[in-house]
């Protein structure tokens, strides 16, 4: 019988107290195993791997504006961009892929985010190495719609559904005439893709309320570019302002050059990478292109982990780290119980040690019995609480995953959650310090006596 | 075993700062095989005695030497080791732990000297003491002779060389009180163990051949 089933037995002995204790760290390490490992999933959600674009590219204003508009569909775009600057970084030598994005409107039904684009977004990963999966198929008409799992599930929608928008976001009850038709559904990614309408550009151009005056286009387009007067480029939107002018009231414009009254709100860049670099690499030309498209054009290139990160940083950090500091304040507090308990017992104990000590227990014997008493109480309250944390989760992800459409790992495990165990180890070995003590210092004559 | 006691002096300090002095024994010797029951007063330093000579207390002054070894020179894990691994104790009050079987009682007797985990004999130990049926049994479900039987073979458990016994008669019903004690005497005589047994009942005292009275060898002892 060594000293660790001495322990152990004593804790049995208690067996009421010692539930309790242990109960009580288990449950702050579950807490803290929850959060460490939900605040994991945030980071990585909005974190280096989470899109497969290395910059946005939108009009000039807030970069967090633009990152959350254009890829988790929870604010208003900042403006709008001419189409035919799509097709200038299209074209352009350092850029790899380019997709159109324009955002405005919502779906009459449950208010879901429209995003107009082409098939190109669909063709192309969403996260490096992530792929979309359709089931049905891409779009082949104008007014063909690709819908995300969580607008399937929430809306009750299959392939065939047809449904309208309501223009300009969920405060508007203005309802667009057309009616769109659901062609493909997503299969669950775990991103804003899921909660997500998308629509071929061509259809959101046709709906008719989309339609400013030409002049409106003009003037964006005029400004964006820094047209000078007298320019060849002048001279031909003068030639388009003419056009449209004749035309009659309600009627469509059909002059030179439409690309001009066509806008969408960002671009999604992927740059050029040197053969032979992973797909997750990051790329060295992203700077120093988003640099250069802030001179000469009133838009900007951001790569969309800078201000998120900032965001997680600042908002959600402080908010992780407040509930990391609570969840450890419950361990610590878990750890007085266990003083408590043990210190408590003592008293009752003393007897039981100085027979130890009569049968030839050493004093260091008997101290490191209390001491493992301790430890065992935190060790398996702390093994406990990470198997109850990690059962938290197991049980959570797959509502989690259908009330909000974040995809959790149930078996998700964070690196950090190795130094709970050994933290916990060296809780015990403070919080059981005195009660060994107390044990080392038994004076076994008096004890027995008494 | 051999045990020789010289010169021992203890004294302790009263609450007003006085010392009292309990023992003043200038020679006790027991031979290996020994077996001798002392007999004293309440409060004539028996137990104190017996506390000297296992090391859990130390004399002031004097030497206890057993086999040729002075543990009043040993350091305190000295003496815990030597205790451990040479001398068995037996308490009044049996003083076996609550929450042990009878077998993991015994056990527990060899877990500080190194013989860890020697089921085999504390299970031949236990039936020995006719105890076979009890060995999963906790303290408080055995009656007070079983509980008393299963404190001796704690205090065999490791072979030692010197069993000192502190009343252990005493809380056992007269029926039991024969039982104990010719098991325990039977054991030293078996295995060849010093016995110094300390009593104040005088039928148990009448068995033994060697029958010590403290106060004849204690200088500063009460003479009952």
């Amino acid at each position: 019988m060594n000293l660790v089933t001495i322990a152990f037995k004593s804790i049995k002995q208690r067996a009421l107290a010692s539930s309790l204790t242990a109960l009580s760290v288990a449950l702050g390490v579950m807490l803290m195993v929850a959060v460490l490992v939900i605040f994991g999933i945030l980071n990585r959600t909005f974190g280096q791997n989470a899109i497969f674009y290395d910059l946005i590219v939108g009009p000039k204003g807030s970069d967090l504006q633009l990152v959350l508009s254009t890829v988790y569909r929870v604010s208003p775009p900042i403006e709008n961009l001419p189409y035919s600057y799509y097709k200038d970084l299209l074209e352009h030598p350092a850029v790899a892929e380019a997709v159109p994005i324009a955002l405005g409107d919502v779906t009459e039904e449950g208010g879901f985010p429209i995003v107009g684009t082409n098939e190109r977004f669909f063709e192309l990963p969403y996260a490096p190495n992530e792929e979309f999966l359709l089931r049905g198929h891409g779009f082949e008409d104008p007014f063909d719609a690709i819908i995300g799992d969580q607008v399937a599930y929430k809306n009750g929608w299959d392939i065939g559904s047809q449904f309208k928008l309501v223009h300009g976001g969920q405060e508007s009850d203005h309802v667009h005439n057309e009616k769109f038709t659901v062609v493909g559904i997503i299969k669950q990614t775990g991103t804003p893709n899921d909660k997500t309408v998308f629509i071929h550009l061509n259809g959101f151009y046709s709906i008719a309320d989309h339609n400013k005056p030409v002049k409106e286009y003009v003037d964006r387009f005029r400004k964006f570019y820094t047209i000078v007067p007298g320019s060849d480029k002048d001279l031909e939107l003068q030639e388009i302002e003419e056009a449209a002018a004749k035309v009659a009231p309600g009627a469509h414009y059909h002059g030179p050059s439409t690309d001009v009254t066509k806008e969408i709100t960002s671009v999604l860049v992927r740059m050029k990478r040197p053969a032979g670099d992973p797909p997750d690499a990051p790329s060295i030309a992203a700077p120093l292109f988003a640099s250069r498209l802030k001179k000469g054009f009133q838009a900007q290139g951001i790569n969309p982990i800078i201000p998120m990160k900032r965001l997680l940083d600042n908002v959600v950090g402080n908010i992780q780290k407040g509930l990391v500091v609570m969840t450890t304040l419950i361990i610590i507090v878990s750890g007085v119980s266990i003083f408590v308990s043990i210190y408590n017992s003592m008293a009752d104990r003393r007897r039981e040690i100085a027979i130890m000590r009569a049968l030839g227990a050493s004093r260091q014997a008997v101290f490191t019995i209390i001491l493992a008493e301790s430890i065992l109480l935190c060790f398996g309250g702390g093994l406990f609480g990470l198997l109850l944390g990690h059962g938290l989760v197991f049980v959570a992800a797959p509502i989690v995953a259908s009330q909000t459409g974040l995809l959790i790992d149930p078996f998700a495990f964070e690196t950090i959650e190795f130094v709970i165990v050994p933290s916990l180890i060296v809780l015990a070995s403070i919080v059981g310090f005195i009660p060994g003590t107390t044990a080392y210092r038994t004076d076994v004559a008096e004890a027995i006596a008494d | 075993m051999s045990l020789e006691l010289t010169n021992i002096r203890k004294s302790y300090r009263e609450p007003g700062g006085s010392r009292l002095d309990v023992l003043d024994i200038p020679h006790f010797a027991m031979k290996q095989g020994e077996q001798v029951v002392l007999v004293g007063s309440s409060g004539g330093g028996k137990t104190t005695l017996l506390n000297i000579i296992s090391g859990i207390s130390r004399a002031d002054s004097g030497s206890v030497v057993i086999d040729g070894i002075d543990i009043g020179i040993l350091p305190e894990a000295g003496r815990d080791r030597f205790r451990a691994e040479r001398i068995g104790f037996v308490f009044q009050t049996f003083n076996l732990l609550p929450a042990f079987t009878a077998l993991e009682n015994v056990l527990l007797g060899m877990s500080f000297s190194g013989k860890r985990g020697d089921r085999t004999r504390a299970r031949e130990l236990l039936t020995r003491m006719g105890l076979e049926n009890r060995l999963r049994h906790r303290p408080g479900q055995l009656s007070v002779g079983e509980q008393q039987r299963v404190a001796v073979a704690r205090a065999l458990a490791n072979k030692p060389s010197l069993l000192l016994a502190d009343e252990p008669t005493a809380n056992v019903d007269t029926g039991n009180q024969a039982n104990v004690l010719n098991f325990i005497r039977e054991a030293c005589e078996e295995n060849n163990v010093s016995l110094l047994m300390v009593t104040h009942t005088p039928d148990v005292a009448a068995q033994f051949d060697r029958v010590e009275t403290l106060a004849d060898f204690n200088k500063v002892g009460v003479r009952s």
